[in-house]
């Protein structure tokens, strides 16, 4: 009873969040979206992310943002500034779109637990802790969207999270406010898988490579038999199937609804994945992939994208004996998509941009390296179309650095997230999770602010 | 690496080095005459003044000569190669590569032995393994010297050696075996075992007391035996009644250990990142007047005045070492902040459990750059820096006539993210930078 009203007051403290300042919801409409105040940030140094819509670089360029989202984008002068706009000299700086971790383990959240090797119908959103100080240093890092994964060590450790990091103002009260919906409000989210040592153990776990394989099939056998009777009964309860959370999961990853995002390292277990792929038909993207270098051509030809993570150094386990610095080069240009990830705390948020550095260091094209850090990781979330690049229509995430976030020297100075400043570098609260120091460890202080709102409104004191 | 790479690697005329090259067994190019010669764009000698267009000479595995371009002739039959940018040798002022290798499995893991809470007598020498691929591995980044050993973990968890990136056995490797003794003040090391610890009052409490007896120890190693001569003869039987005497000092490698330590020997590395065990450290060798070194110090910007006031210096963090656990507090701006508090530190590569298996000191000290650290005090805090508190700057850490002929050689800005290590030269040896394959 007391957790119930506990329950119903939060929601009342989100609620009034939104009222009050309007873009922080995410349920809202394009439209929606488009009121509020316009923006103009001019003679900024642009990386838009997208070589293919127009320029990857604009030197001396225009954002223009409408509420919670970008209007206009192009070369100073020769965009169009509505009237009324409140201009921002950029001059010396750079924005380039919010970049996108499509592999991060912010928030402290799992899915799965140690009882058995496929557990698909668990969901990480019921455990991420919104307040997790990881939320703020992502944000000094220029990170507008993550892909929260659960795991490790599963076959399929249970349902990843999309979410944006909506912490400007007050910032989120639960896990909803930074949850990404579409159009029905369903929040999105791939579905998270494991081969090689990663997901071996003790019995119920496998103890070898064909265990993990036959595992996996059996079970995405037995979700097409179990959608078949779903699809025979024809919406009729009484032949119907009794409901499966895990093989509804399933379904969804052979429907292409829930893209695959499935760990692997050793180029023979990316093999097995792409194998696992076209019998399933699953819309999959290749995690880590430490050998792909090894089997790029094979990636390629399976139009599989790849998601890499850029350490300082090999090993710490034989299936990352040869991961390297290249991985980024020669799969790119062997045609496959690449992306990059965090993996956080494998590697720190506040330096993502460094994984495309390094990847730079070591031969890859730097406007690909700089996609890597954006529209290439929302195109592997399936939400090209809302974020990723400096495109008019898409949602104002961005960044603004001090310089090439391809330097060490370069800092990023502002986090916006869907129109909305959500850190700020020459704030005292926000540099201490950028730098460091005594509390930054500790989670975000509570917002009571909101609770006590909560608790006037329903008439409790 | 085939020959045809090799020599675009070399960059030098093939007919000279066809003739006067042989691959050496530790991967290094060894040739008929022991001379190099690199010619640098800027030379930072770190010691002195940076050097624009500049050459070092190396002669027989030392410096031989630095200069300007026009005025330093090359000897005849040098080896010559350029470079943008010239540094001393890096120094890795605090990792476990050689001990924690590769693939992090039992076979290759030798840094941590819990079967003992206090083990001062584990060596570096007897685990170190020089052909270890991570040693290769930073040293392709222009690491030349490691202050490497056992990992933190346990209260005392055994010796330290220092030793150069190259080297087929540990002997040739070594500089100085048995440098520090690794003790470590943190939750990871109260186990609550038989043995172990279980609180920061005990683990104190043991580290203590095994100091007393090692000063115990070392009094009756002082007390002059009863042999005329003032010489333990060993013969139990040849004065009467005073056999006893003469036997009463038995061996122990344990507090012989400590007993080094007492006597300046060998220092005390103490790896501590809360306050409380920073202040914990400093108290304890302020008690028996010890040389200790700060290890890893998450919260020594919570400590300046004290660290100071203390001279103790720090064998700091990784710049990039996760913040999580003790380290939750830990900020990029430490280095920054014991450069303007005068505390000698250096910047370490550290231990890493998982991945990265190693880190670069080139790349912390890279991100200390990037916050409020100069360039000049970053690139020394990761050569002259270490070498003085490891006390070995007569031999390397800076760039000058007589010291060991170790460099590293860069493309551009050694720190930026997009430069490149494009040779190694360790006691005279040229070795291939990072790999570009």
């Amino acid at each position: 009873m007391e957790l119930d009203r506990r329950r119903l007051l939060q929601l009342g403290a989100s609620s009034i969040a939104c009222m009050a300042v309007g873009d922080v919801c995410s349920h809202r409409s394009r439209a929606e979206g488009l009121a509020g105040e316009t923006t103009a940030w001019l003679d900024a140094k642009l990386l838009t992310g997208d070589s293919k819509a127009g320029p990857a670089v604009i030197d001396r360029g225009t954002l223009v943002v409408r509420g919670s989202k970008i209007i206009a984008v192009g070369r100073t002068g020769e965009v169009a500034i509505p009237e009324g706009t409140k201009t921002i000299d950029a001059g010396g700086k750079w924005i380039m779109p919010g970049l996108v971790c499509t592999h991060s383990h912010i928030g402290g959240g799992a899915a799965a637990d140690g009882s058995a090797p496929i557990q698909p119908g668990v969901r990480i959103l019921d455990s991420i802790n919104v307040r997790d100080s990881g939320f703020k240093r992502a944000l000094a890092g220029g990170l507008t969207t993550l892909n929260i994964m659960p795991g490790s060590g599963h076959l399929v450790s249970g349902q990843t999270l999309y979410c944006k990091l909506r912490y400007a103002g007050k910032g989120p009260t639960t896990i909803d406010d930074i949850l990404i919906r579409d159009d029905q409000g369903k929040s999105l989210g791939g579905l998270k898988m494991a081969n090689g040592t990663n997901s071996q153990g003790d019995s119920p776990f496998p103890g070898t490579r064909g265990k993990s394989a036959f595992l996996v099939r059996e079970q995405y056998i037995k979700a097409r038999e179990y959608h078949a009777k779903v699809v025979a009964a024809k919406e009729d309860p009484e032949k119907r199937p009794p409901r499966d959370l895990h093989l509804e999961s399933l379904v969804e990853a052979m429907q292409g609804s829930r893209i695959v995002h499935h760990h692997t390292h050793r180029h023979d277990d990316i093999i097995t994945v792409l194998r696992l792929a076209q019998e399933f038909n699953l819309r999959v993207v290749l995690h880590h992939v430490s050998e792909g270098w090894k089997v790029a051509d094979e990636i390629a030809a399976a139009k599989v994208p790849c998601s890499i993570i850029v350490l300082d150094s090999p090993g710490g386990k034989l299936e990352a004996r040869d991961m390297a610095l290249k991985n980024g080069r020669v799969l790119s240009k062997a045609g496959v998509r690449v992306a990059f990830h965090t993996d956080d705390w494998i590697t720190d948020s506040r330096l993502f941009a460094r994984s495309a550095a390094l990847a730079v260091r070591a031969g890859m094209d730097r406007d690909q390296a700089v996609s890597a850090l954006t529209l290439a990781g929302a195109e592997m979330l399936g939400l090209e179309s809302r974020i990723g690049s400096l495109s008019p229509g898409k949602d104002a995430d961005f960044a603004i650095l001090s310089g090439d976030p391809l330097s060490v020297y370069s800092r990023v100075l502002q986090t916006w997230v869907e129109g909305e400043k959500a850190f700020d570098l020459s704030e005292p609260s926000d540099a201490l999770f950028a730098e460091g120091g005594q509390g930054a460890g500790s989670d975000l202080d509570p917002f009571l602010c909101c609770y006590a709102q909560a608790w006037q409104v329903g008439g409790a004191k | 690496m085939n020959i045809f790479k090799l020599s675009r690697w070399l960059g030098v005329g093939a007919p000279t080095w066809c003739v006067a090259l042989m691959l050496g067994l530790d991967g290094s190019t060894t040739y008929a005459a022991d001379v190099i010669a690199i010619r640098g764009k800027q030379i930072h000698t770190v010691s002195g003044k940076m050097i624009e267009n500049g050459v070092v000479v190396c002669v027989d595995g030392k410096i031989a000569t630095i200069g300007d371009a026009g005025s330093v002739a090359i000897p005849e039959g040098a080896v010559v190669r350029d470079a943008e940018v010239v540094l001393p040798g890096l120094i890795d002022v605090r990792t476990c590569v050689g001990l924690s290798g590769i693939l992090n499995v039992d076979h290759d893991s030798d840094h941590l032995e819990s079967s003992s809470p206090l083990q001062p007598e584990l060596r570096a020498i007897d685990a170190y393994n020089p052909r270890e691929e991570l040693v290769e591995y930073l040293r392709s980044f222009g690491v030349t010297t490691v202050h490497t050993g056992h990992a933190p973990g346990e209260l005392i968890s055994g010796q330290t050696l220092i030793a150069k990136t190259t080297g087929n056995s540990v002997e040739a490797a070594v500089v100085v075996d048995g440098r520090a003794i690794c003790a470590t003040l943190a939750e990871s090391s109260q186990k609550s075992g038989k043995q172990s610890p279980g609180t920061r009052g005990k683990q104190m409490a043991m580290l203590r007391t095994l100091v007393l007896e090692a000063i115990e120890h070392r009094s009756k190693l002082a007390k002059p035996p009863s042999g005329e001569d003032g010489k333990n003869t060993g013969d139990e039987n040849d004065q009467d009644g005073k056999a006893a005497d003469a036997a009463v000092v038995v061996r122990n490698l344990k507090l012989e250990a400590i007993v080094d330590v007492l006597e300046g020997k060998k220092a005390l590395l103490i790896t501590a990142d809360r306050a409380q065990d920073i202040a914990s450290a400093l108290r304890l060798a302020d008690e028996f007047k010890i040389s200790i070194w700060l290890d890893s110090a998450a919260e020594a910007h919570a400590m300046l005045p004290q660290i100071a006031a203390a001279k103790v210096p720090v064998l700091l963090h990784p710049s990039m070492a996760r913040a999580s656990g003790e380290k939750e507090n830990i900020t990029f701006r430490n280095a920054a902040l014991l450069k303007k508090h005068n505390i000698p530190f250096a910047i370490q590569g550290g231990y890493e459990p998982y991945v990265p298996k190693a880190r670069v000191v080139l790349f912390e000290a890279a991100i200390a750059a990037a916050h409020e650290l100069s360039k000049e005090a970053a690139i020394e805090a990761i050569t002259l820096s270490p070498a003085k508190i490891l006390g070995i700057q007569d031999k390397v850490g800076s760039i000058e006539v007589g010291k060991d002929a170790d460099l590293a050689l860069y493309d551009g800005d050694p720190l930026e993210y997009t430069s490149h290590c494009v040779g190694v030269v360790v006691n005279g040896k040229l070795f291939p930078g990072e790999s570009r394959d």
